[in-house]
């Protein structure tokens, strides 16, 4: 696990003594790493006593994967890509040569023929194969179709990044409509809902927390307080008073609007990292009040009877009411309409803060933001208030937490406060730095991937056909999503769009000496 | 009043583990201006491998002495702690040196999700009690203090006499404070600036395994997702001392001990935690830069 920056040639034109003595570092290390974790396991007898249970044999498989892990890493990956850059110093085509060699046409169509005879087939081979066997075909088939897909994306990749904002709304609306196609109403619900809609929540309080973050450049790690207001705003007054949605909307979004200007008001003075441990203790005392405060909250057993979200009020989603959208229509009865609404409308209110977003970037204020990210002295010296623009920028990322919150309210039906740990508040910003801070794109494409990676682990069923019943995939989830992030930071440490381009500049523009800029080079 | 100065021993016992855990953040934020948010979560880890420590030393002898016990799995703790927080160091901090403030920030709370659901997979998500081992309590006055309480202090107290020693008189707490003040300065002077990072590393690490074999000592149960709430406790003790500062380290965590055991002791249990951080909040407004923190002195 050592890291070596340079590689001399000698080591280019003959790794494998360095990746023997790596790979045995490698495997001391991660022995002495495992031997008490995975080597031993503390369990509880049947008396309730903790005894050790012994698992050499795990031990041994996993300290081996990590030699031979870490010789292929030194012995080929190393060399091939110290020698792709030179390729690349000589054509210029660095991740097109790898790429263009790994996307060929033959491939491609073997690819499609493989994916369409599986799905053709599939059927008659369940009943032919044992459950093993056509869990690994499942697995192929999958394979297939997600390299097909990549092809597709590849040879248009001109012009899908030229129309890229387009493309993808177009997707997101169609989105559903696929799904229903597909696997027909029952069988979208699982989609549109943990895929959708959830992967649309992260998106939403990301760009939210953007705003904070990404633009005006102040680190919060207790963004989920917000997200916790605009839940239980919508919570308690939708259970308590009956209110509809579109009224509490922007009444949960105003709440935690004003949160946030209670929380920026003492937090002014700091600067970085004191301003990071007091936003992460005001989501922790907030979470802690509705933990503690069970007259109003009723504590961690949460609330739950939330009112559904109407549709503007013209037919509602309620099966008893007598403007239930199966009457008015006269449909089938179905729990699919409900989500596929939700998504529209978590989609709509994406977009709305994406909008808002863009559209505030090219104003005084978003470009105040931008000026406090970069230099908070030279701000001051140039007259902007950076009292009102750290004020603004907090409570309109809140706001956008505050709309999140009681959309989620509505789509849960229950909220409680294990929903507002500070994991949350990690994650959505471990998707705003991933994506790139302060790019739309990729904070989408940071969602996409973490929380939809880890969403799919849920689907891996193949998996435990594998590894025999006692596998479940889940248990692994945020284990791989925590390896995630720091895998993906190492490989792109300005996240996955990484530019920071200023919106607005002078028209001639002149590099800059690092030395003038605080991060990285200007 | 022997109410008072009983609440004032446990908030004793209490701010010495947050006090040691703090450093570890200190250390690490002076000398490379990084939170490691996985800290909290390094602590656990010490915890558990002195628990699993324990069993082994509970299964192959019958009986063994506490002080002996206790001795092993402190010292087995450091050692496998400090090859965690070592390799952490090396795999995901070091890479990004010299990146953007926020990346080894994430990479930290990659991390610290990752080690703690590691030690769930590994370990199972069941709290871990062990049975006591050190029961004896002494009544003096009316004020108990049990011997758990005493061997905390203590310890404690050791530990930070030689840790102060090592930072001021020896040669490696002298390159450690040059890099604090000058990285770049101490590179061209001939120190191992990457060496003394890893040391530093370890040196936190020692102290956070230390803290979670006491942790385990005094509580008596661990469980996976316990580095949480002591960590951000620990990390809320350096801010509150004026993060960089070693002694503001040690000041924080024994303030947030006494807030916590006070409040819980005249006002309510529940709202402890509330109260330590909005003490935290409110110190900030009119300290800045912490109690004992430098104030930043911001050159253009």
């Amino acid at each position: 696990m050592v890291q070596t920056v340079s590689t001399s040639r000698e080591e280019v034109a003959n790794p494998f003594p360095q990746a023997i003595r790596e790979a045995l570092y490698a495997g001391a290390i991660s022995f002495g790493l495992f031997v008490l974790f995975i080597g031993l396991k503390s369990d509880q007898n049947i008396r309730n006593e903790l005894i050790l249970v012994q698992r050499w044999g795990l031990l041994a498989i996993v300290v081996a994967l990590v030699m031979i892990g870490r010789f292929v890493a030194v012995a080929y990956i190393r060399p091939f890509v110290a020698n792709q850059k030179i390729a690349n110093i000589a054509t210029g085509l660095f991740p097109d040569s790898a790429a263009t060699r790994f996307f060929r046409l033959p491939y491609f169509i073997a690819a499609v023929v493989i994916a369409a005879v599986l799905l053709f087939f599939s059927g008659t081979l369940a009943g032919a194969l044992s459950p093993q066997s056509a869990a690994y075909v499942g697995l192929l088939r999958g394979v297939a179709i997600i390299y097909a897909l990549a092809s597709v994306l590849f040879y248009f990749r001109s012009f899908i990044l030229a129309h890229f904002s387009l493309l993808s709304v177009i997707l997101l609306v169609l989105y559903p409509v696929a799904m229903v196609l597909m696997f027909g109403f029952q069988g979208s619900l699982k989609w549109v809902d943990n895929f959708g809609i959830q992967i649309l929540i992260y998106v939403m309080l990301a760009w939210g927390l953007n705003i904070v973050v990404g633009l005006a450049g102040l680190l919060d790690l207790g963004y989920v307080a917000f997200y916790a207001v605009g839940a239980y705003s919508y919570a308690l007054l939708g259970t308590h008073f009956g209110w509809s949605f579109w009224i509490l909307l922007p009444a949960a979004g105003l709440m935690a609007a004003f949160w946030g200007v209670i929380l920026g008001f003492p937090v002014l003075r700091l600067r970085g990292d004191y301003l990071a441990i007091v936003t992460l203790a005001f989501g922790e005392i907030i979470r802690l009040v509705l933990i503690n405060w069970r007259e109003v909250t009723n504590g961690s057993a949460g609330i739950s009877g939330i009112p559904k979200v109407s549709f503007f009020g013209l037919f509602s989603f309620n099966v008893s009411d007598p403007n239930y959208i199966a009457k008015v229509f006269n449909i089938a009865q179905s729990g699919a309409y409900y989500k596929i609404f939700l998504y529209y409308l978590i989609l709509a209110l994406a977009l709305l803060t994406a909008f808002v977003t863009i559209r505030l970037r090219r104003m005084p204020v978003g470009r105040a933001w931008e000026a406090l990210r970069e230099d908070e002295i030279a701000c001051r010296s140039l007259g902007i208030n950076t009292t009102t623009t750290k004020l603004t920028a907090f409570a309109t990322g809140a706001m956008f937490g505050g709309f999140a919150g009681s959309f989620f309210a509505a789509r849960q039906g229950f909220v409680s406060p294990e929903s507002f740990v500070f994991l949350e508040s990690a994650i959505i910003l471990a998707i705003v730095v991933l994506g790139g801070m302060g790019s739309l794109t990729g904070i989408a494409i940071a969602a996409l991937v973490m929380i939809g990676g880890t969403e799919i682990l849920r689907e891996m069923q193949f998996l435990k056909a594998i590894f025999g019943d006692s596998f479940t995939p889940e248990l692994y989830r945020m284990l791989l999503f925590g390896c995630a992030m720091v895998i993906v930071m190492l490989w792109k440490p300005r996240g996955f769009v990484g530019s920071r381009e200023p919106t607005a500049f002078l028209h001639e523009r002149k590099s800059v000496s690092a030395s003038f800029t605080k991060e990285g080079h200007g | 009043m022997q109410y008072f100065i009983q609440q004032l021993i446990n908030g004793l016992t209490l701010g010495s583990i947050y006090g040691l855990i703090a450093i570890g953040y200190t250390m690490v934020y002076g000398i490379i201006g990084m939170i490691n948010f996985a800290h909290g979560d390094i602590f656990m880890v010490g915890a558990f491998t002195a628990l699993i420590v324990f069993l082994i030393l509970v299964g192959l002898f019958y009986s063994v002495p506490v002080v002996v016990a206790l001795l092993i799995m402190m010292i087995v703790a450091m050692l496998l702690t400090s090859l965690y927080n070592w390799t952490i160091e090396k795999v995901a901090y070091r890479p990004l040196r010299g990146s953007f403030r926020l990346a080894p920030l994430i990479t930290a709370i990659g991390m610290s999700i990752a080690l703690s659901n590691f030690v769930q997979v590994t370990q199972g998500p069941r709290n871990k009690p062990i049975p006591p081992m050190v029961s004896q309590v002494y009544t003096i006055e009316g004020i108990s203090v049990s011997l758990k309480q005493i061997i905390i202090v203590v310890v404690t107290a050791a530990l930070l006499a030689i840790f102060w020693y090592l930072v001021n008189k020896t040669s490696l707490g002298r390159a450690q404070r040059a890099c604090e003040q000058d990285r770049k300065m101490a590179a061209l002077l001939g120190i191992d600036v990457d060496r003394t990072i890893s040391i530093t590393f370890i040196m936190g690490a020692c102290l956070a395994a230390v803290a979670g074999t006491l942790f385990l000592m005094y509580y008596g149960v661990v469980v996976f997702s316990d580095g949480f709430v002591p960590g951000v406790k620990a990390f809320t003790a350096a801010v509150l001392g004026g993060i960089g500062s070693i002694p503001g380290a040690v000041l924080g965590g024994l303030l947030i001990g006494f807030i916590e055991s006070m409040w819980s002791a005249y006002f309510s249990i529940d709202y402890k935690d509330v109260a330590a951080f909005s003490i935290l909040a409110i110190v900030l407004i009119f300290l800045p830069s912490g109690i004992l923190g430098r104030p930043e002195v911001e050159k253009v």
